[in-house]
């Protein structure tokens, strides 16, 4: 009896000790996902705010500031899988990198230009109805500025492990998802041409687009 | 409608009925069909004639028009028919029973026409008065009404079986049809599709760079777009979890990161239109 009270005891002092080591960490790293995407949403708009480099759609600006500031909180491996469909599984490696690389500059490239009109909005969050073991959620916002208030929705997983927080794997604006928007187009140059056939279209548009801007 | 021609009539006449056999022939489509869009070969063609006539008329008239006349007469221009719509989004909210944005689109109504000068100063905004847009295809598609196929209306552009239905319905709440104010209907016609067209120049260039195909990208949103304005994103999914297009992806995407099943390539696009009664 005595030497298992000891035992639970020992057990419990080293839970404790244990825990106390890693509590105040864990709640460092567990932000709220809609208080991720407010910050993250102000310190974006308020770089593109100090820069008017970016304002005047310096596209190699943009692509900087997403990857600095966006990229680490985004899982856009999910999101091209998911746009890509059942094909992504058969792709190689290498496949899957390319189409990932050109897919982001598409993106970028085209909501390069909406940054550049960033002036006065600011971004309002909606309360969010998750309880806090949900390890998906969607954050709903709205970019208020003159006109009528733009609807833009986040969906986020919650990455296992200590302290990679939450990824962005959807984006929703006016009630239109990206990745749905993009699936069947993917599925159909799939179905005629392949993967490749898809990576060479996608790496054709942005050729053509970066002529253009 | 009663100041038609014969001959217009005429013309008329012939393009429905070309309408109808490239309709037709439609039906006899591919078997790679999206189930949302089986009149798809009929859609595309109508959409090719679409931007034509946009490239040489509407977009041209667009882009003079925001050239040439200064932002806050266009605000104005753009603040007076917004205000038209709101009185027949009121009608819809309440036809919806969505009382709380009826009151609101009522509101809107009376202070910017009374105060705002006809429509053109929108005050209601100011006092954050917020607009819910609402149209009939949005009311019966709300007590459950399918949206059926996706359908290219020759001018109008995007629609759905549904939506275009309703068209008759959507002309009676159109103050702009029934009331002809200093005779100048047409002339009102017109601009409010000059004013609608400048809005969407950006969005025109920004659609251009970001689709692969313009013709699956424009109907994959306008989709999206119509189901989520019928279902308000805001109280349809409690849960954040989006009704048909969300749930699918997700154990496709999770196979497609681990071991791989066997492929099987149809793409699970269910209509986007079963099932849909007025949530709670």
């Amino acid at each position: 009896m005595n030497r298992r009270m000891v035992v639970q005891g020992l057990l419990a002092g080293f839970a404790i000790a244990t825990l106390g080591n890693w509590l105040p960490a864990a709640y460092a790293a567990d932000e709220a996902p809609d208080a991720m995407i407010k910050r993250l949403s102000d310190e974006v708009l308020a770089a593109i705010k100090a820069d008017p480099s970016i304002q005047a759609g310096d596209t190699n600006k943009v692509i900087a500031l997403v990857d600095s500031k966006i990229m680490p909180n985004v899982n856009f491996q999910r999101m091209t899988a998911a746009a890509v469909g059942p094909a992504w599984r058969q792709a190689t490696p290498e496949q899957q990198k390319r189409l990932q690389d050109e897919f982001k500059v598409l993106l970028v490239r085209t909501y390069s230009g909406a940054l550049a009109q960033v002036n006065d909005q600011s971004i309002s969050l909606k309360p969010l109805r998750a309880s806090p073991s949900d390890p998906e959620v969607v954050v709903r916002t709205e970019i208020r500025g003159r006109g009528d208030p733009i609807q833009l929705d986040y969906r986020l997983e919650k990455t296992p492990g200590q302290g990679a927080g939450w990824k962005i794997y959807n984006l929703n604006v006016l009630g239109v998802w990206l990745v749905e928007t993009y699936r069947s187009q993917f599925a159909q140059e799939i179905n005629a041409r392949g993967v490749d056939g898809l990576i060479a279209s996608l790496s054709e548009r942005n050729k053509s687009n970066a002529k253009k801007g | 409608m009663t100041r038609l021609t014969e001959n217009t009539r005429a013309r008329l006449a012939g393009f429905v009925a070309c309408c109808a056999v490239l309709l037709l022939q439609a039906c006899a489509s591919g078997p790679q069909a999206n189930p949302r869009d089986p009149l798809e070969p009929f859609n595309r063609k109508m959409m090719e004639f679409n931007e034509g006539v946009d490239a040489v008329a509407l977009k041209p008239a667009a882009t003079v028009y925001r050239k040439v006349v200064p932002p806050l007469v266009r605000t104005g221009v753009a603040n007076f028919f917004s205000n038209l719509g709101d009185a027949w989004s009121a009608i819809n909210s309440a036809l919806q029973l969505k009382l709380h944005d009826a009151t609101d689109n009522i509101f809107r109504f009376n202070i910017n026409t009374f105060f705002g000068l006809g429509g053109v100063l929108d005050i209601a905004s100011e006092l954050n008065i917020e607009r819910h847009k609402e149209d009939f295809g949005q009311t019966i598609g709300r007590w459950g009404v399918p949206a059926g196929p996706y359908l290219v209306l020759p001018l109008l552009g995007p629609s759905t079986l549904r939506d275009t239905f309703v068209l008759p319905v959507e002309r009676r709440g159109d103050i702009l049809a029934n009331v002809d104010p200093w005779g100048a209907q047409g002339g009102l016609y017109v601009l409010r599709a000059v004013d609608i067209r400048s809005n969407l120049l950006r969005a025109g260039e920004v659609l251009d760079q970001a689709a692969l195909d313009k013709y699956s990208f424009t109907r994959d949103a306008h989709l999206q777009r119509r189901r989520a304005e019928i279902f308000d994103s805001n109280d349809a999914d409690s849960s954040g979890q989006e009704p048909k297009l969300e749930t699918e992806p997700d154990p496709k995407t999770d196979s497609a990161l681990g071991p791989a099943p066997v492929g099987e390539n149809a793409p699970a696009d269910a209509p986007a239109t079963t099932a849909t009664a007025p949530s709670r």
